[in-house]
């Protein structure tokens, strides 16, 4: 019995903004992150709306967003430049301050003390302090929208020279580039604080009892991402830097000699495009990995509690998570077949990426045998579990094309690949996200979400995502490349409007879907049905022993004390269908 | 029986033994008692790992472009080496603040802890007139692809000793109020890490900028 | 395995979800088998060998796919609960797991090995000698084609001399470019005849795709990348650059013209010459 000095609770009574906004309390700084990127998650999709109505109607006059917009839309049609801006913030808005925000930013907080035991981080003010750095650069990413000359041109990606030469390249790159890397670096040095915060919370301060293969999937995620971030984020950083000098500096980082813009020759000598691909993507495959090892812990984990039965095979989840992310170090030129990379690195590259599909599919293999045999609950938080790992095999199987370089001359920059990476790194992220959310809801603001409103999301959403990204698979095998502003401008694509047209529609029909999720989620945590039990879901792991809402200091007076894994799920022989992680052997028959 | 291991390591370490009996994380960093490192140890090797992975970007666009057929490896200024002495010496400095605190010597800590600042803002103001001294004499930024890499590596080092020195600047108010013993001086030994750290970062940078 | 205390109940929300999976396999093999959109019309040698590749992921991702969506649906309906049953607590099984792992990796190597030969093939192997060549530069936004005319020598460019009218700064004054050709976005070729393109660029990275021919290749500024390939069908194809370059990326379009005989090529040249070679 582990007896912590009660006077450490005693806290004086904070008021509404030391307690609601500059709080060092794990839990607020999660949810400050839920809320913040779930508002980047709506410009995200905004701004993915308007490039779905360009593709499918292009050149199309829309007199009110000539209003709305008057330098976009010049003469009621979108500006092309405006288009690819659009391509470039709604990809970095997404991949970086919603994705990796929500996953590790928001559930990481949230839960890691919780599930290990812990009262808070081992640092609460370094966590405060990621948060409001974090905040400041959602500001400024947003603020590249608004300056003169608008966001960037090249993409999340920002290949080189493109995005070194400054203005000359086209507009948005001057003022509006030089916004887009200082979020970014302002990104990086939050994400980097966090990191810091997660992996020596995890490792150092598990409650007695909890060995690291009794931790929950969501916690070994959790842990490997971080690292995964350590090791990735800087990388990025250093490109990041090189790139600043060669577009404010004059330096040649990656700008070759020879370059001629307007007819005139450009003086750098000596830089090579290709290094920033090279770094970029030595950063950009973990990145990808740091998206999706959380949502597979907690859809793994949810998917468990809600078939009452235990994870198949948790050991094999662990390596395989931890392989995944040692091997996601040299799979980066799967990028760069066709980049002009010497064609031994690609084959190199086909190999190693071939190999990382193997502790995917164990993943997979390991899901199905949990769900075989199992007893399923079907609550929406189930149901987008469920869901996650049949958009996860889609979105991975494409995968398959892709690393095989042969294949990839031809689906390289087309809409092959835009249909993997958003199936495999957005929606099912999204899904084990609102997993998450539905689930531990609950803890969080001590009522549940609607569970009708939530079914009526799953559905409409899974049928959703498939008719808006599974045609982009047969729109990349007719050659439709990414980024173009009109397709029409091509003969061999106009047989393919009708289905860029399909898409359109069923992408907007989508989004509106998730009004009704956002208005699920914030009407809930005020006129929510109140949950009058700490654990409504009949969960194993350790912030179930806590009330709803959870109180500063998550866990009373005494810290609890693990005897058993995870995953106890119809045990044989015990009382109930689940054993939490507190009973004591022998306990469980009680 | 525990209690004498704990000593043995505190000695070495400086964190002071536990009186209560080794209990979970309680949310203020004090480590878990099956876990043999404290969480700022932790997160100070974490902290080096990140800012490690940073130069190891920078270093392998270095080596990727030392290849470029028309790559011109310039002579650096001597006072490079000046300054590198410097640094070197001041992790010195910092080192036998260490030994200091561990024999209980406080004003001998202060005083090797006044020396170690010093000497920092001695190197990093060095470093300012070393750029100064090669724009002076023709050796810009964007001169060729030797001196870009010069600026900009010795550039992102300075800001990381300046952070450094930020550090050193918490430790020593905290060893001036007398917060450090022989059995708890966590902080100076971890700050002494980064310090260390970052020397032999530049000590790697020098010698790569000038031999490779 | 035992399957716990209990059966298992058929729900509704269990069906739903398994004739959603079921929708998505029949929907996905009208499109991959029945193929109402599909690649354009190959158009060369090597693309062949690209499509069987595509051709034999298609199978083992298909079969993967339809496998694994089946089974996740007919688990998801077979296997509900109304809320008393207990599931088995079985959870590990290392001969099933070895046995898949395994499988896995031999199936991924031997794809592996499918597509090097391909890839070794387009990559590793030299055009034939005498092999036409021509000059691909890309800018912002358009795609430069330089012949070197009946000569068979490229005349010498020079930056210095680069204008709107002479885009790759062609020095009419040298011997060699007194036959060469510049045409903008425009190229012809000659069938069943091989040919080489040397990429390069003049300001960022664009990439020379023709989807017909599937051929994708950047041009890098800095580099001198070069691609060659066999076209097998006469017309004329489309050309478009595959990486995002500025606000005119989409309008990188180019007219690949692939002539009957060789002599109807040299007929083509020879009027691009007259033209400009007029003023």
């Amino acid at each position: 019995m582990q007896v912590q000095h009660a006077t450490e609770h005693a806290h004086p009574q904070l008021g509404f903004w030391r307690k609601y906004v500059f709080s060092t309390d794990h839990k607020i700084i999660g949810i400050q992150y839920m809320i913040t990127a779930m508002a980047m998650a709506v410009v995200g999709g905004l701004l993915s709306m308007l490039m779905r109505l360009q593709l499918a109607w292009p050149s199309q006059q829309w007199p009110m967003l000539g209003k709305i917009l008057p330098v976009a839309f010049a003469g009621n049609i979108m500006d092309p430049g405006f288009y690819v801006s659009l391509v470039t913030m709604h990809g970095t808005i997404m991949v970086f301050f919603l994705f990796t925000a929500v996953l590790t930013g928001a559930f990481g907080n949230f839960l890691i003390p919780l599930q290990i035991g812990a009262r808070d981080m081992a640092f609460p003010f370094l966590n405060a302090l990621s948060y409001w750095v974090f905040l400041l650069s959602c500001i400024v990413i947003i603020s590249a929208l608004f300056v003169a000359g608008g966001a960037p041109l090249g993409g999340w990606t920002a290949y080189a020279p493109l995005s070194a030469l400054g203005e000359a390249s086209g507009p948005g790159e001057g003022a509006g580039m030089t916004l887009w890397i200082t979020a970014l670096g302002l990104f990086t040095i939050s994400g980097l604080m966090g990191g810091l915060n997660y992996v020596t919370t995890i490792l150092t301060m598990r409650t007695k009892g909890l060995s690291m293969m009794r931790l929950p999937l969501t916690q070994w995620s959790l842990l490997i991402t971080a690292i995964l971030g350590l090791l990735a984020f800087p990388v990025l950083l250093a490109a990041a830097i090189l790139l600043t000098f060669d577009r404010m500096g004059g330096t040649s980082f990656f700008i070759p000699s020879g370059i001629i813009m307007n007819n005139r020759l450009l003086g750098n000598s000596g830089g090579h495009p290709l290094l920033w691909q090279h770094l970029f993507w030595f950063f950009g495959h973990p990145e990808v990995y740091i998206v999706i090892l959380p949502a597979m812990g907690m859809a793994s984990d949810i998917l468990s509690t809600f078939c009452r039965k235990p994870i198949f095979s948790y050991k094999m989840m662990v390596y395989s998570m931890a392989s995944i992310a040692g091997l996601s170090f040299i799979v980066w030129g799967n990028h760069m077949f066709v980049s002009g990379m010497s064609p031994f690195l690609g084959s190199v590259f086909t190999m190693t990426t071939l190999v990382i599909a193997v502790p995917s599919a164990v993943k997979t293999f390991n899901w199905l045998g949990t769900v075989w045999g199992a007893r399923i609950r079907f609550t929406t938080a189930s149901l987008f579990s469920i869901g996650f790992i049949s958009v996860f095999v889609s979105g991975g199987l494409s995968g398959i094309f892709l690393g095989s370089s042969a294949a990839d001359i031809y689906l390289q920059d087309t809409y092959f690949v835009v249909a993997h990476f958003h199936l495999v790194m957005a929606i099912a992220p999204l899904f084990a996200a609102f997993a998450g959310i539905y689930y531990w809801f609950p803890k969080m603001f001590g009522r549940f979400m609607n569970e009708f409103l939530g079914k009526v999301h799953f559905w409409a959403s899974l049928i959703g995502v498939y008719a808006v990204f599974f045609p982009m698979h047969i729109l990349g095998i007719t050659g439709h490349m990414r980024r173009i502003y009109d397709p029409l401008f091509y003969e061999f694509l106009k047989p393919d409007q009708a289905m860029n047209v399909f898409v359109s529609v069923s992408a907007f029909a989508l989004a509106a879907v998730q009004l009704i999720f956002l208005a699920n989620f914030f009407i809930s945590i005020f006129a929510g049905k109140k949950v009058n039990e700490n654990n409504p879901w009949h969960a194993t792991t350790l912030e179930w022993e806590t009330p709803c809402p959870t109180g500063h200091g998550n866990f009373g007076d005494e810290l609890p004390v693990v005897h058993r894994w995870a995953f106890d799920y119809s045990v044989p022989g015990a009382k109930n269908d689940f054993v939490p992680q507190t009973v004591p052997p022998g306990g469980e028959k009680v | 029986m525990p209690v004498l291991t704990e000593d043995k390591l505190a000695g070495d370490i400086g964190v002071p033994p536990r009186m209560t009996p080794p209990s979970g994380g309680d949310g203020r960093g004090e480590p878990d008692s099956s876990f043999p490192v404290s969480s700022r140890q932790m997160a100070t090797w974490l902290l080096m790992t990140g800012v490690g992975m940073l130069f190891a970007g920078l270093t392998s666009a270095y080596i990727v472009l030392r290849g470029v057929p028309t790559w011109e490896h310039l002579q650096l200024p001597p006072m490079v080496w000046g300054n590198t002495l410097i640094l070197l010496v001041s992790s010195l400095t910092f080192d036998l603040a260490r030994r200091a605190v561990k024999v209980d010597n406080i004003s001998a800590v202060r005083k090797w802890l006044g020396l170690t600042a010093a000497l920092g803002i001695v190197f990093v103001s060095g470093q300012i007139l070393l750029w100064r001294q090669m724009t002076a004499s023709g050796l810009l930024l964007t001169s060729t692809l030797h001196s870009s890499f010069f600026y900009v590596l010795s550039g992102v080092h300075a800001v990381h000793i300046l952070g450094g020195l930020i550090g050193l600047a918490w430790v020593s108010v905290q060893a001036w109020k007398g917060r450090f013993s022989s059995i708890s001086f966590e902080p100076l030994r971890l700050c002494a890490n980064y310090w260390h750290f970052m020397g032999g970062v530049w000590l790697f940078l020098i010698l790569l900028l000038v031999f490779a | 395995m035992a399957d716990g205390n209990g059966p298992g109940r058929i729900t509704i929300a269990g069906l739903a979800f398994a004739f959603m999976m079921l929708v998505l396999i029949i929907v996905s093999v009208w499109l991959f088998v029945a193929q109402p959109w599909w690649f354009p019309e190959l158009a060369s040698v090597s693309g062949g060998d690209i499509d069987d590749v595509f051709m034999a992921v298609l199978i083992v991702t298909g079969i993967a796919f339809i496998g694994v969506q089946g089974v996740l649906g007919y688990f998801v309906a077979r296997y509900g609960t109304r809320g008393t049953e207990r599931a088995g607590y079985w959870h590990d099984n290392p001969k099933a797991e070895a046995g898949l792992l395994i499988g896995t990796a031999v199936i991924m190597t031997v794809l592996v090995f499918m597509g090097q030969r391909v890839w070794a093939n387009i990559y590793f192997t030299d055009a034939p000698e005498g092999t036409l060549e021509v000059q691909a530069t890309g800018e912002q936004f358009a795609w430069d084609f330089h012949y070197a005319g009946p000569d068979g020598v490229f005349g010498r460019t020079d930056a210095k001399l680069i204008t709107d009218t002479n885009q790759v700064g062609l020095d009419r004054k040298d011997d060699a470019a007194k036959d060469d050709i510049v045409v903008v976005n425009e190229m012809h070729v000659v069938v069943n005849k091989p040919f080489k393109v040397r990429l390069r660029s003049k300001d960022v990275i664009h990439s020379f795709f023709l989807p017909h021919m599937r051929v994708k290749q950047d041009a890098v500024p800095g580099m001198s990348i070069l691609v060659w390939l066999e076209p097998t069908r006469t017309g004329e194809f489309e050309l478009a650059c595959a990486e995002l370059c500025g606000l005119g990326h989409y309008r990188m379009k180019a007219k690949v013209v692939v002539e009957k005989t060789e002599q109807d090529l040299n007929n083509w040249v020879k009027q691009k010459l007259a033209e400009q070679t007029a003023n």
